[in-house]
């Protein structure tokens, strides 16, 4: 009996600080490597300015969300940002084709090698970095209102009676739910409608594609307009779980990367999967198992340290680490993408 | 003036000229050969007539018209069909997928082609909803024609269509491409297996160092014995 309950206890403690982090951060990271993914199959280059573009996204979503605020307009227990994020979308799909019609069609004319276009996204990032710290300072914001648990540990403790507590935020399940959504309408999109499949055409064999009659500059129009939309949610639902840091976002750049490589590039479903191995890895690796091993260990066996991989500090070297171990046993990724 | 006419087409890939006043022409319901030995500048011909090739002269006439202004794409949407050497099918896509690929520009309906292609390849029904790339070689030149037939062409230019496949499947393939002739297609082949080609062929072109060296029909051709000693292996 007694054993059971530390069983239990050991569970709710690994679902609370292990897997439902690790579910919502690894949908954040999915969403983000989808963006990239897709500009990598029909661009054909690494576009850094990616993490940027999450930034601004969110951006323009905290100063609709004021806006909105100020006059009243809330969407109850929800999130206002929630109300406010077509609204970025759109805005943000607007930067993506004004960016790449005055500086990446400049290098698609030219047929510029792939590695011009990775040095001007490099160049665009900095640009926006630029832009979102003037336009909304560095501080760190929180943006999120309406209900902020479903769940809360002191209650979950006074209905189950276990030692651990249980608490899932709102958030977290938005973040879950949307980017199921996101995903399911991008695989509809890409699978059954005439222009998703030119998307796929084009990024399968993009001589043939032209030899076909595809209009390279809509592809590419879609591509950028689906790619801001990613971003935006990506980036919010990140902002609204945590809070909003320009700074954040550029370091997200190497896990969304890595997550995007490990499921091989230019392959959406793969992405998604490099998202959640990556959260889980990165989560796992830096959480500390004292407590949990305490629970089914059997006797009174404590381990002496915290039984933790690498402190918090070092969680983008979990990133990097997978990325290096894919590029050295499957350079393909899971999925067989392109090599890079 | 036949239907297809590359006149005295010079240039090449920006570097030195590759093919030099080379004519090719082809009329509709007609299968004609390009062949000759390596760098002959075969399929250079063929692309200068797709407008994948910067021309230096020379021009490109479809129908009376002068086209050799347009982009390739635009030569696609007035009726011309090409069928690359390689990397002719989409490899991730279905077959269904590649077909309808092909038929991109049309708004029209386009099942009726669809089952056209599937009565020519009856073997692309059967695997309609597989991956082009798990296909067998064989197969993937079916879609590949297949693919290049849903713009309901005028003109069907093959770069090769038998490169890599068994000479069953070459045999099967010429059939397929003596029945599209039958329905009043223009086609263009550029082919290595030059004596099984000029046999299906009406009329030839022998082409060296980028050169016209022979042009008569395919029988003619076969015949003739100079080009047998010379390209034909005797």
């Amino acid at each position: 009996m007694e054993y059971s309950t530390d069983l239990l206890n050991a569970l709710v403690l690994i679902s609370n600080y292990v897997l439902i982090p690790a579910i919502s951060y690894g949908s954040q990271l999915a969403l983000g490597a989808v963006g990239v993914t897709l500009v990598f199959g029909i661009l054909r280059f690494a576009n850094f300015a990616h993490g940027e573009m999450m930034a601004f996204g969110c951006m323009a979503t905290i100063f609709i969300t004021w806006w909105f605020q100020s006059m009243g307009i809330s969407s109850g227990v929800f999130p206002t940002a929630l109300l406010a994020l077509p609204f970025a979308i759109l805005i943000t799909a607007l930067l993506a084709v004004a960016i790449d019609r005055s500086i990446f069609s400049f290098y698609r004319i030219h047929k510029s090698r792939p590695v011009t276009f990775v040095v001007a996204s490099v160049g665009v990032m900095f640009m926006l970095n630029g832009l979102v710290r003037i336009l909304i300072g560095t501080d760190e914001i929180i943006f999120r209102d309406g209900q902020k648990f479903l769940i809360k540990a002191g209650v979950f403790k006074k209905m189950t009676g276990l030692s651990e507590g249980l608490a899932l935020k709102q958030t977290q399940v938005l973040t879950f739910v949307l980017a199921v959504i996101a995903v399911l309408a991008l695989f509809w999109f890409l699978q059954r409608t005439r222009t998703g499949k030119a998307m796929r055409a084009f990024s399968d064999n993009e001589d043939l594609a032209l030899l076909s009659g595809i209009n390279p500059e809509r592809v590419v129009l879609v591509t950028w307009i689906i790619a801001a939309s990613l971003a935006t949610l990506a980036g919010v639902l990140y902002g609204l779980d945590k809070s909003f840091k320009p700074m954040v976002y550029f370091h997200l750049l190497l896990p969304i990367f890595a997550a995007a490589i490990v499921g091989g590039i230019g392959q959406p479903l793969g992405a998604i999967l490099g998202g959640y191995i990556v959260a889980f890895s990165e989560i796992t690796a830096t959480y500390a198992f004292k407590k949990f091993i305490k629970y089914l260990a059997p006797g009174d066996f404590v381990p002496d340290g915290l039984a933790q991989l690498l402190t918090t500090e070092y969680k983008f070297a979990v990133s990097f680490f997978i990325l290096v171990l894919v590029l050295l046993v499957r350079p393909t990724g899971i999925l067989r993408g392109r090599v890079l | 003036m036949s239907y297809l006419t590359g006149e005295k087409l010079t240039g090449g890939y920006g570097g030195p000229d590759i093919i030099r006043e080379c004519t090719v022409s082809v009329d509709q319901g007609e299968i004609v050969v390009v062949v000759g030995p390596n760098g002959a500048g075969k399929s250079t011909a063929m692309k200068a007539l797709l407008g994948m090739l910067d021309l230096r002269e020379g021009r490109v006439l479809l129908d009376d018209q002068d086209i050799s202004a347009l982009s390739p794409q635009q030569r696609v949407a007035k009726g011309m069909a090409f069928v690359p050497q390689n990397q002719n099918v989409f490899v991730t896509m279905t077959v269904e997928e590649n077909l309808e690929m092909g038929a991109y520009l049309r708004r029209d309906d386009i099942t009726e082609t669809m089952e056209q292609v599937f009565e020519l390849f009856p073997v692309l029904k059967t695997k309609r909803r597989q991956i082009a790339g798990e296909l067998s070689g064989g197969q993937r030149q079916q879609v590949a024609v297949g693919r290049a037939l849903m713009t309901k062409p005028t003109v069907l230019m093959l770069d090769e269509p038998t490169a890599g496949v068994s000479p069953i499947v070459m045999d099967e393939l010429f059939d397929r491409i003596i029945e599209i002739k039958r329905t009043g297609i223009a086609i263009l082949m550029v082919e290595q297996n030059a004596r099984q080609a000029l046999n299906i062929a009406d009329r030839g072109f022998v082409l060296v160092t980028g050169e016209n060296r022979f042009t008569d029909t395919g029988e003619a051709l076969l015949a003739n014995e100079e080009v047998r000693k010379s390209f034909l292996g005797g």
